[in-house]
């Protein structure tokens, strides 16, 4: 059978399953892949020997009978999870040469139900960004291309959004604090899905902003997505912020019947020169719901605007406490010291060539916003907005609102390179549709909708209520059948 | 409008233990003053009488039985650091 890359996870599972297949064989065809694939620049760190070690294990478990879902997948770790012995520095200097010697908890579970890890995968410095251009690896670059110009596969979870795009793996794990999940989906023409806070453990993940940080699935349908959340979900004791609640089986509600449902459509986000492209597809995504049988009402979150700059506020400030750990002391980079340097200057020096332009920025304006005399204009202001954006949704949500419609971006990819002159701030704008839903601890799921007039793929946001990720898989895979994006990109690599 | 002058600048990379060369803090300074001027904004939210949230999800913080979980690990612990010697994280010298 040629092309085993291009499964999905349940086209592969149901072949393993029934014998037509391999583990072997499925990571074989990916290995070869990302072989060929050099210029994307997604996988940095591979893993051939273990991921085949690993295959040869699953289709011996699978033989047996009873094999988890997951079991003898194909899959690619984004480089913010720690994985045991396998080098995982969050694509930092600062992080060169570490290698943990345990595993996160969502990686942990992966492996233990038999998913094999290809190897690792590109994205932002410490997932700060939204166009996978602070890596210390150079660019992660889309798969999909429509001239001269190669085009950011978003950020920061860009390696995972490339990988899964260009069939090198068949899912990929990604991690969300602002939108780092669902901007690289929608770029690729990939599904993306944020849970709810605490949802899945964020144990022996690199992090960001902790309150913000939410790791998940990257794959290339709603089915997909719902079979590989259940596997890396689950309370976990190491992670005082990881929910005690069952993990339902979100496959089995993917029932298509969305009949009665009410989906929310927020004035705000029609935000002032927003594309037309993208104004249209909003339309037609509604529509589609509304032919399905669910009623689509318009609905009002008045915090929105301020979303963005409370999230700026308040994921530096925790970014500049998180990262105060790397000092040159227990892993990582350590300066070379000049005679007489004392600890201080270890510090410094440490820091400043280990941490690029970007995360160096955020740790100043975190450590600005916390400082005495700014402390409550800034970042307690910034606290406040954020419970009043979360009672927005707790608004309509209590007034019967299942889930709500918006744009995932405000454009398709953008040129690599084309943002660099531009002020931080345009960078940040990005993730206008997303960081909302980070703030409000709500899940979220990008599904591609359609190609603008370009060619590139545009994607469509639900954000549902907490822990109700099932019927926002259920919706989101009704949105995805009505929408039959079914392009790929053409391979060039 | 907040303003962040070379000498703010030059206190902030300090507290964040960043080195900055003299030559490179009048950029510093003016991005630092963009940001925080998209942030000046929240100013005019009302926020009389509202909470600052501490957890997004309402939830009792665990706890657990006070006792040893893990240990007898330090090979592991020092296996990483740049610097490990008898047992222990090197640095250079604190106190002269």
């Amino acid at each position: 059978m040629s092309d085993l890359n291009k499964l999905t996870l349940a086209e592969a599972r149901d072949l393993l399953r029934s014998g037509e297949t391999s583990s072997v064989a499925l990571t074989e065809a990916c290995l070869g892949a990302i072989e060929g694939a050099g210029a994307l620049n997604a996988f940095v760190h591979n893993t051939p020997d273990l991921a085949l070690e690993r295959a040869g294990a699953a289709d011996a478990r699978l033989a047996a009978g009873n094999a988890p879902a997951m079991c003898g997948l194909p899959i690619g770790i984004k480089d913010l999870f720690c994985t045991t012995g396998v080098a995982s520095q969050a694509a930092s200097r600062i992080l060169d040469g570490f290698r943990p010697e345990y595993d996160s908890t969502v990686s942990a579970k992966l492996r233990d139900a038999g998913a094999v890890m290809l190897g690792k995968l590109n994205m932002d410095e410490f997932a700060m960004g939204s166009s996978n251009e602070t890596s210390t690896y150079g660019n992660a670059v889309n798969p999909w291309k429509v001239d001269g110009r190669a085009l950011t596969p978003g950020g920061s979870s860009g390696g995972s959004a490339a990988a899964v795009a260009a069939d090198l793996c068949l899912a990929a794990t990604g991690t969300d604090t602002g939108g780092s999940i669902r901007q690289p989906a929608a770029f690729t023409g990939t599904v993306g899905i944020k849970p709810t806070y605490g949802r899945c453990s964020r144990w022996g993940i690199v992090a960001f902003a902790s309150s913000l940080d939410q790791a998940g699935p990257m794959t290339k349908t709603v089915r997909d997505a719902a079979i590989m959340l259940e596997a890396m979900s689950g309370h976990d004791a190491k992670d005082s912020t990881s929910a005690d609640l069952p993990v339902p089986d979100f496959e089995a509600m993917l029932t298509g019947d969305i009949r009665g449902k009410t989906i929310g459509i927020p004035r705000e986000y029609r935000i002032e020169g927003m594309p037309e492209e993208i104004a249209a597809l909003w339309d037609r995504g509604a529509d589609m719901l509304r032919d399905a049988g669910a009623k689509v009402v318009e609905i009002s979150l008045p915090h929105t605007k301020y979303a963005l700059p409370a999230y700026y506020v308040i994921a530096p400030a925790e970014a500049s406490s998180n990262l105060a750990r790397y000092d040159g002391v227990r892993y990582g980079h350590r300066a070379t010291l000049a005679a007489g340097d004392g600890i201080t200057e270890m510090y410094e020096k440490t820091r400043a060539e280990g941490f690029g332009p970007e995360v160096q920025r955020r740790v100043m304006i975190g450590t600005y916003v916390l400082s005495a005399g700014f402390y409550d204009a800034y970042y307690n202001r910034a606290r406040k907005v954020r419970t009043l954006i979360k009672r927005d949704f707790e608004t309509v949500f209590a007034e019967g609102v299942d889930a709500i419609l918006t744009p995932a971006t405000p454009s398709s990819a953008f040129g690599l390179g084309e943002m660099a002159n531009a002020d931080p701030v345009q960078m940040y704008l990005n993730d206008v549709f997303t960081v909302t839903v980070n703030l409000a601890g709500l899940p979220g799921i990008s599904v591609p909708a359609g190609l603008d007039s370009k060619g590139l793929p545009l994607g469509l946001q639900l954000i549902g209520q907490p822990w109700d990720e099932g019927e926002l898989l259920k919706t989101a895979h009704v949105l995805e059948q009505a929408a039959g994006f079914v392009a790929k990109p053409s391979k060039w690599w | 409008m907040s303003e962040i002058d070379l000498e703010t600048a030059r206190k902030v990379a300090k507290l964040s233990r960043i080195a900055v060369a003299e030559g490179e803090l009048p950029a510093l300074a003016q991005d630092l003053s963009r940001i925080l001027n998209f942030m000046e904004e929240l100013g005019e939210v009302d926020v009389e009488g509202v909470e600052p949230m501490t957890s997004v999800t309402p939830m009792r913080l665990p706890r657990r039985i006070d006792g040893v979980t893990d240990g007898d690990i330090q090979a592991k612990i020092l296996s990483n650091a740049p610097d490990a010697r008898e047992g222990f994280f090197a640095v250079p010298k604190v106190v002269e």
